[in-house]
């Protein structure tokens, strides 16, 4: 099985080189990066965020990257995974940049990285949260900058516990993204010994919820715990404060629930809890530096996916500078890139084996429209991500 | 299911369901008065809850910013109308299909250009910002109340000026025959004007009414377009009456669809219109 | 009616497929390092207008206007990720005919009930029956739900031991979709050329007077709507095996509308037009995506554009170009009550 593994990274960076090889770029080339996000549709919000992120983590050193001027390739996923591998062949093969940063949309991800294997590009996952991307699928060439589902709806499980509920219903919309962030609060919660009354799936997209809280005050939980995002997550949490749950049975929820759209919950947003690896109320000094710089260059105040965005900068800033800009050597890039320790804005952040930031998870809760830190839920947490071996 | 359950889920589908009559009735007027199929239908539900949106944060009421929203509404249908559709009447539903397929595209980005893709979310206006108690846990929106009272207002008006006015008598003719309708001395064309206008505007306004219910977000037209095809096609394309009971059926189906049986929840309403089309083709009001 | 088309047409075809098929050949001192990637691109194209082309047996010849044509494309996708073995390659000896079978069952099923409807009846119900089965598998577990699915080996073509295509090679299986795609096209301008296609030709003019005549037309359709969708079927396959993925929105209703619009830009009830229509479409979205993230504006007014002023695609120029055109010879298509009915001439010269 070793030998297996190995095998198949010395053919990905085979290919790889043979890529790069063939593109014969001399150093005072630019870097190129390929933004694979979406500019259009829903996720337009999302997309701007990262690219606004990562604008500036790199302008803030000086526009380089390890000595070399960047060039960005800025192509709109759609956040429609049918052409995913399409656009990221595009990337790779067209505009033969050196690194893919994308997606957003956990679909889009799974397009971009079958490419991605086949190609030996390295990818950079600045957002989708899916966990076949650092386990499964397991590839020496991909890294995310992000989360996985499992890591920010995890530490909720124990937290929810703690706070004394025990009958909980877990409810999302019946996609692969919301089912796994429930997985990973089920797992936590029932191993402190609670029970999970009742796990409701949503048709997605809809944001008809009346039936489903109808349904929810009937069983009579102790608490309710839920992924919703964007729109949806908006619609939920005003939904259910509006249908008087929110005094009775308190709501939890991931991170991304309410993430970006606070003003938009108004006062049914307040008391909401959350757990997630950014707030913008961290009290740290890395933090306060990046929310002042955003705001000054941006004119908003950031998100999580800002953060994302900008701790993907702040990685190729860092790794760029440990191969001197030499992006020539796949192997030394990979490593310099796996190596990275950041002081994120987020608080501290490395890499697993498989990739995947190892990073602090908070516990938040909205007070007077903003994400208010109420602890660390789990310090330092590491996701299992068991397939995946490097 | 105990009875209480049972009553207010009752409640749940009725409202649903007339929510989507509303939502649904102009896409069935433009297609039964004038044989035109609007894909852009959701795009201008869409538009309608960010007007109200936008102008409800510049002028600080609802009702305001409603009461200017509507003409807007209706200057878009107006513009697309004379600008689009008039020469497309005479061709096939294809072409119809294809130019709002275009429409979509452009009123999306459009969207995106003007308003950007934040998520918003209009208050619960007054006087209706209050709740009703229904069980000891649960309470309910006094403004979904309200909205279902508007939309039952007008399904009624508009059952009425078809039926029993002059205006009804030379739509409906003008549905049947367009040519003779023109011999006798009626602008059909100002008329089609008129109807396509309003068919906008009543969709504009769905999304306007419901906008406090719900989220305003890219895309939030897109989802609900396919469900107002569903509920045409069951009614019977064109038919008003159809469209009515075509949405309380899906309004009840969905509801308790996603209760009884929740592993088929997202394609209930399809298994619905498929089994309908088998017993009647054409819908059941057709 | 046998559609005849003036000389050039065939001409133009000729060398556009003559230009396509040597691309190997000149591909790389055009595009230099880009040519595997716009070789990619050409393979892409040239499914898609098999895909194109299928939709057109329905739209173009027999008169019925699909807004569901992704559900076959998707299942083609679909059944060949399914039905691959997981560390092996499957053989397209049996995958080929097992996608068709699948597509086959299922367009006879949707078919029976779409077909007892009519006009926008019709486009309403196939989109409701796209949309069922998009539906259906991004809930299904089983079918990797949103996320889509990996096919981690292309299909082979084995005969006994030896391999007769290599289809992981990227100019073979380039040839391979252009043998299929001209093999369709041939396929299809036989069968609209025979007496089963007069008959469809003749409901498409007037239905009634068909079934007057005695024809079940009900069963023609069907027929027909078989046929489109099994080779819709075919092109998803391809589709699946280019990148070895398959993901719910092949089947969405996005991807019907589209594909209808690469059929109106080339120019539909043609046959060749749609292919040209595939082409055209992925090249001016190439072109506007790199021009602009705001692209949708460019692609929707486009397509406006062709609606209002082109009614008739590109094939409709080649066929009677408009500075050729006599008023006494030509209609203008703005009148036409008939969709896709292809301007038709004598023979020239």
């Amino acid at each position: 099985m070793k030998n297996l593994k190995k095998t198949a990274l010395a053919s990905v960076l085979g290919t790889a080189t043979l890529v790069s090889a063939f593109g014969a770029m001399a150093d005072d080339h630019p870097v190129k990066l390929g933004l694979m996000l979406p500019y259009s549709g829903t996720y337009t919000a999302l997309g701007e965020a990262i690219t606004n992120g990562l604008r500036l983590a790199i302008e803030q050193q000086g526009g380089q990257l390890g000595g070399r001027d960047v060039e960005y390739v800025e192509l709109d996923s759609e956040a429609n995974p049918s052409k995913a591998p399409q656009n990221m062949s595009r990337l790779v093969k067209g505009d033969k940049v050196d690194f893919v940063i994308g997606p957003v949309h956990s679909g889009v991800a799974m397009g971009m990285l079958r490419v991605a294997k086949q190609s030996g590009a390295i990818t950079i996952i600045p957002n989708a949260g899916l966990e076949a991307a650092t386990n499964q699928l397991c590839m020496p060439n991909v890294f995310r900058t992000s989360f996985s589902m499992w890591q920010d709806a995890y530490p909720m499980g124990k937290v929810a516990y703690e706070q004394g509920h025990r009958r909980i219903v877990t409810i999302t919309w019946d996609y692969a993204g919301g089912k796994e962030d429930l997985a990973g609060f089920e797992e936590a919660f029932e191993a402190e010994g609670g029970e999970i009354v009742e796990q409701i799936l949503v048709p997605f997209p809809s944001t008809e919820f009346q039936s489903y809280l109808t349904q929810i005050a009937s069983l009579e939980p102790d608490a309710v715990y839920t992924f919703f995002a964007g729109g949806g997550g908006v619609s939920f949490v005003r939904d259910y404060a509006a249908a008087g749950l929110k005094e009775s049975i308190p709501l939890l929820g991931s991170g991304f629930l309410t993430e970006g759209n606070v003003a938009a919950l108004g006062d049914a947003g307040e008391g909401v809890m959350t757990t997630l690896h950014y707030a913008e109320t961290l009290d740290s000094e890395e933090n306060q530096a990046f929310v002042s710089g955003y705001q000054e260059a941006y004119g908003e105040a950031p998100d999580t996916y800002a953060v994302q965005g900008y701790d993907t900068g702040m990685m190729l800033v860092q790794a760029l500078d440990a191969v001197d800009g030499n992006t020539e050597d796949q192997e030394a890039l990979i490593e310099a890139l796996a190596g990275v320790e950041l002081e994120s804005p987020r608080g501290p952040m490395s890499f697993s084996d498989s990739h995947h930031p190892i990073q602090n998870v908070y516990l938040r809760e909205i007070r007077d429209g903003r994400h208010e830190v109420v602890g660390v839920a789990a310090e330092q947490l590491e996701v299992p991500d068991d397939a995946c071996r490097m | 299911m105990d009875l209480a359950f049972f009553g207010v889920q009752l409640l749940n589908g009725l409202q649903y369901g007339l929510l989507l009559f509303l939502i649904a009735s102009g896409l069935t007027l433009i297609f039964g008065i004038m044989g035109i199929i609007n894909l852009a239908h959701g795009a201008m539900y869409m538009i309608g809850a960010y007007l109200v949106w936008d102008l409800t944060l510049r002028l600080g009421n609802f009702w305001l910013a409603i009461l200017i929203a509507i003409p807007v509404a209706v200057a878009l249908g107006l513009i697309i109308e004379r600008l689009f559709l008039d020469t497309l009447y005479k061709r096939d539903h294809l072409y119809q299909v294809l130019l709002t397929f275009g429409l979509i595209l452009v009123l999306n980005e459009a969207q995106r250009i003007i308003w950007g893709g934040d998520v918003h979310s209009v208050p619960v206006p007054a006087p209706f910002d209050a709740s009703l108690q229904l069980t000891d846990n649960l309470q309910y929106s006094v403004y979904r109340l309200f909205v279902m009272g508007v939309c039952l207002a007008l399904a009624g008006v508009i059952y009425w000026v078809i039926r029993h006015t002059r205006l009804g008598i030379i739509i409906r003719a003008g549905a049947v025959n367009r040519d003779m309708v023109e011999g006798l001395g009626i602008n059909v064309r100002t008329l089609f004007t008129l109807i396509f206008s309003v068919g906008v505007a009543l969709t504009a306004f769905a999304g306007m009414i419901a906008a406090p219910l719900t989220s305003i977000a890219p895309g939030m037209g897109d989802s609900i377009l396919i469900t107002c095809f569903v509920v045409v096609v069951i009614g019977g394309i064109g038919s008003i009456k159809g469209a009515f009971w075509g949405a309380i059926l899906i309004g009840m189906a969905t509801t308790f669809g996603s209760v009884l049986i929740p592993s088929l929840a997202s394609m209930v309403i399809y298994l619905i219109m498929a089994a309908v089309l088998l017993v009647k083709p054409r819908g059941l009001f057709a | 009616m046998l559609h005849t088309y003036p000389k050039r047409v065939m001409a133009i075809m000729l060398a556009l497929t003559a230009i396509v098929a040597t691309f190997p050949l000149w591909g790389e001192a055009v595009f230099g390092g880009q040519a595997d990637f716009i070789l990619e691109k050409i393979t892409l194209m040239l499914i898609l207008a098999l895909f194109a082309m299928s939709l057109d047996l329905l739209v173009g010849v027999v008169g019925l206007v699909s807004l569901g044509h992704a559900l076959f494309f998707g299942l083609g996708a679909y059944t060949l990720a399914l039905a691959s073995p997981e560390f092996s390659p499957a053989s397209l000896w049996w995958m080929l005919p097992l996608v068709m079978l699948v597509a086959a069952v299922a367009a006879l099923v949707v078919g029976m009930l779409v077909i007892r409807t009519k006009g926008i009846f019709f486009i309403m119900t196939t989109l409701a029956f796209g949309q069922m089965l998009y539906y259906f598998i991004s809930t299904s577990q089983f079918a990797g739900g949103t996320d889509g699915v990996f096919i981690m080996f292309r299909p082979s073509l084995t005969l006994g031991e030896t391999a007769l295509l290599d289809l992981d090679n990227p100019y073979t299986f380039f040839y391979f979709c252009l043998g299929l795609l001209v093999a369709g096209y041939l396929f299809l301008r036989w069968l609209t050329r025979s007496y089963f296609g007069q008959v469809l030709d003749g409901i498409h003019d007037n239905e009634h007077r068909m079934q007057a005549l005695g024809y079940a037309t009900a069963g023609y359709k069907l027929v027909a709507f078989v046929i489109a969708g099994v080779m819709a079927a075919i092109a998803g396959m391809l589709a699946a095996m280019q990148y070895g993925f398959a993901n719910p929105a092949q089947l969405g209703w996005h991807t019907s509308g589209e594909v209808l619009m690469m059929l109106i830009l080339g120019g539909m009830g043609t046959i060749f037009g749609p292919i040209l229509g595939a082409f055209a479409y992925e090249i001016l979205l190439f072109v506007y995506e790199h021009a602009t993230t705001h692209w949708p504006i460019l692609m929707g007014l486009t397509i406006i554009a062709a609606v209002l002023v082109l009614p008739r695609g590109i094939a409709g120029v080649i066929i009677a170009p408009p500075w050729r055109r006599r008023a006494s010879a030509y209609e203008p298509a703005a009148d036409e009550a008939t969709p896709g009915k292809p301007a038709t001439q004598g023979e020239e010269g």
